[in-house]
């Protein structure tokens, strides 16, 4: 009888445990220890999970692995979920044997010891665009490769301009000049970005660096005459006040609208911008405050990395794959099908050959820097800064010159 | 799998025997009442003692990104509750969840208290009316924030253009782009949405009270706002305070709306503890400060609970 009751207990003490002990090693299952060529496939994350890029990207994916004799498990998730995804995956200890990071980002994940440096299995970043090196290098290793890059100049509208006889702006003046001559009601002279993310942040560092600006300290002229070309945009009208809220995609809907004849953006817009043949546009770097400055735009694009494996050989696997996807063949397969720009330096004027629409882009890619570059990844804090003082002057809280000391608590 | 656990247990309980000497049965009962209460407990701990707890001491650790690589997170004490008090925007925050929460309140309350007592009379078509007014609270939050920021907008939203057509306004009102403004757009936003809810309360509430009570009462020559006073709201004050302290709850840690409307801006103008927190853990990726907002936030919510839990346990006394 007794036995009975205790049967009960146990059978209920055991499926608790059973179910715990289910939930414990769900996702955990580690794989046989491999080595060589016995790695057969490799499991992948990246952000690409919309079309046109999901499957473009697929393409060069795919043609690695043939090449390299292995199949892959790609994953795609939203572009905003993927740090979250790789921090769930970090501490289940089920990171992806390739690993897709934002430039910006390679830094603050390889400082936390999850990815493995790629020197040591063959890779290199010779020939590659000194700022993009420098955004995927942590204390002198090498993190990961971008293929290709991108960066942000000024589209116009052609037709506003010839209707309003003006030329496309070279200089700070000749854009607020132009901006100005362009608006009529119903209409901006320019749309760009100044909302409360990083996203602001990388819309202004094409004038902060162009003007001399530095992240390493904001308190400057160069920087706060960066900042005073958004305020007299804004102030005078040429630009709509709502740009405090828009995102990049905010403003392509007002240029292909036709409520903006200009605009600040990257050529990842471009195939939206196909999809209205009716607006004809052109794009030129972005303009100078004085003449004889060299543009510096930021450059944009996402890096392949190779998270640390106990498998030795799935690891170097991993590293061949991101090898295959930074060959010259796939940079350029990739930059001509996505609008985007091979980070080999050697590629770009026959890069340029093939797709003359996206000449400004390279020109601008050329001479630009990496966010990370100068603080790595301290930089998060600095976008901060940037951004909260682009907020306070377009709201007339203060002045671009006190701006960023106000930003930065000072 | 749980429920397997529950019914197996249970099964085998029923047929276990009864015929026992007095402290064995005794012994048995207890085993029986625990093991009743076995998968509850289990479920508890494991769905609410386990985020508080760890919510709790995370808190009290540097939690980083690092953390979650390495597993080390260094015990640093109060420091985390340090920086984000001492934060140049904690004080804003906690101004602004406090106008946030108590207009949001104040006229969803009165509003939809307004509609419920317009909806008790019936009229035609007042069902279908009072089911349209259920939509609000159907939309996702995402999509019915996307609708309101494009309605919002100060050159082309409709809200402005209609403003203007009426000839109400001179100059098109910078709803989301003015810090003077944008808490006020994020609080009516928030005040449309809260309303189905409190109508749906406060009708039931008003659907509860008898007949007779009016009919009684009208005889004493209490009608309209009379009758409202001495017998509506004195038989709604129940309803009332679940729905004032529930609304409270909710309300105060509001997220979603104010990240679609405006996310936290334009110039920190809308950001209240909950965005605070949200900003600090996975944006800036620092969660021990961010766990010790949400905590903050979490001990302003238990002293409305426990404020409501006495007055309810006075009521019951009288």
């Amino acid at each position: 009888m007794i036995s009975k009751r205790i049967a009960a207990v146990l059978a209920g003490a055991t499926t608790v445990s059973l179910v715990l002990a289910a939930c414990g090693s769900n996702g955990e299952d580690s794989s046989p220890a491999s080595s060589g060529d016995s790695v057969k496939s490799l499991t992948i994350l990246d952000y690409y999970n919309n079309d046109p890029d999901k499957s473009l990207v697929q393409k060069g994916l795919d043609s690695c692995a043939s090449q390299l004799g292995i199949t892959i498990q790609r994953e795609t998730v939203p572009g905003d979920t993927l740090i979250q995804k790789v921090l769930q995956q970090a501490s289940s200890k089920t990171l992806p044997d390739v690993l897709m990071l934002d430039n910006p980002d390679v830094q603050q994940i390889a400082a936390t010891g999850a990815l493995a440096p790629l020197n040591d299995m063959g890779l290199s970043g010779d020939g590659v665009i000194q700022g993009m090196v420098d955004a995927t290098s942590y204390q002198g290793k090498l993190y990961g490769l971008a293929p290709v890059t991108n960066t942000i100049a000024l589209f116009y509208n052609t037709q506003m301009l010839q209707e309003a006889g003006v030329q496309p702006p070279k200089t700070w003046d000749e854009l607020k000049a132009a901006a100005k001559k362009l608006t009529k009601p119903g209409r901006y002279g320019i749309a760009f970005n100044a909302n409360a993310t990083y996203e602001g942040s990388w819309q202004f560092l094409p004038a902060m660096w162009t003007n001399g600006g530095d992240e390493t300290d904001l308190n400057t002229p160069q920087v706060s005459e960066a900042l005073q070309l958004w305020v007299d945009l804004v102030q005078s009208g040429s630009a709509s006040k709502s740009v405090i809220n828009w995102t990049q995609g905010d403003a392509k809907d007002q240029f292909v609208a036709g409520k903006a004849a200009m605009m600040v953006n990257g050529p990842w817009q471009i195939p939206a911008l196909e999809k209205t043949p009716n607006v004809k546009w052109e794009v030129v770097t972005f303009p100078l405050n004085k003449p004889d400055q060299t543009p510096v735009a930021p450059l944009g694009g996402e890096a392949w990395t190779v998270p640390l494996n106990k498998d030795q050989a799935k690891q170097q696997k991993a590293a061949d794959f991101v090898k295959c996807l930074n060959s010259d063949e796939n940079e350029l397969a990739w930059a001509k099908a996505r609008f985007t720009i091979p980070t080999k330096t050697a590629l770009l004027d026959q890069y340029v050959k093939e797709v003359p629409s996206m000449k400004a882009f390279t020109e601008q890619v050329k001479t630009a820097r990496s966010r990370t570059g100068k603080l790595g990844e301290k930089w998060p804090e600095a976008a901060k800064v940037i951004y909260q003082a682009i907020q306070l002057a377009l709201t007339g809280k203060a002045s671009a010159q006190d701006a960023f000391k106000q930003a930065s608590g000072g | 799998m749980a429920q397997a656990t529950i019914t197996r247990t249970t099964d085998a309980r029923g047929t276990g025997p009864v015929r026992r000497s007095r402290g064995r049965r005794h012994r048995g009962e207890d085993l029986t009442k625990i093991l009743f209460v076995l998968p509850a407990a289990v479920a508890m701990v494991a769905l609410f003692g386990y985020p508080v707890v760890k919510n709790l001491l995370m808190s009290l650790q540097d939690y980083g990104l690092r953390t979650f690589f390495t597993g080390a997170a260094p015990w640093v004490g109060l420091k985390n509750y340090s920086t984000v008090v001492t934060d140049n925007l904690f004080s804003d925050a906690m101004v602004n969840t406090a106008l946030f929460t108590i207009g949001s309140i104040a006229f969803q309350f009165v509003i939809g208290l307004a509609l419920a007592l317009f909806f008790h009379r019936r009229f035609p078509l007042s069902g279908v009316l009072r089911s349209l007014l259920l939509l609000p609270w159907l939309l996702p939050l995402i999509v019915s924030s996307a609708t309101w920021r494009s309605i919002l907008e100060q050159d082309s939203g409709i809200l402005n253009r209609t403003l203007s057509w009426l000839h109400l306004i001179n100059e098109p009102v910078p709803w989301l782009n003015s810090p003077s403004v944008a808490l006020i757009a994020v609080i009516g936003v928030n005040i449309w949405i809260g309303i189905p809810f409190n109508v749906t309360l406060l009708y039931s509430g008003l659907a509860e009270i008898p007949d007779e009570l009016y009919e009684a009462g009208q005889l004493d020559g209490a009608t309209g706002w009379r009758a409202f006073w001495f017998i509506t709201w004195p038989n709604l004050r129940a309803v009332a305070s679940v729905l004032l302290m529930l609304g409270v709850v909710y309300t105060i840690k509001v997220l979603d709306i104010i990240l679609g409307l405006t996310g936290g801006g334009p110039a920190n103008a809308t950001q209240t503890l909950a965005t605070q927190s949200y900003e600090r853990s996975f944006i800036d990726f620092k969660f021990g400060e961010g766990a010790a907002l949400s905590n903050i936030l979490i001990a302003i919510s238990f002293l409305f609970a426990i404020f409501y839990l006495r007055s309810t346990r006075r009521a019951i006394d009288e």
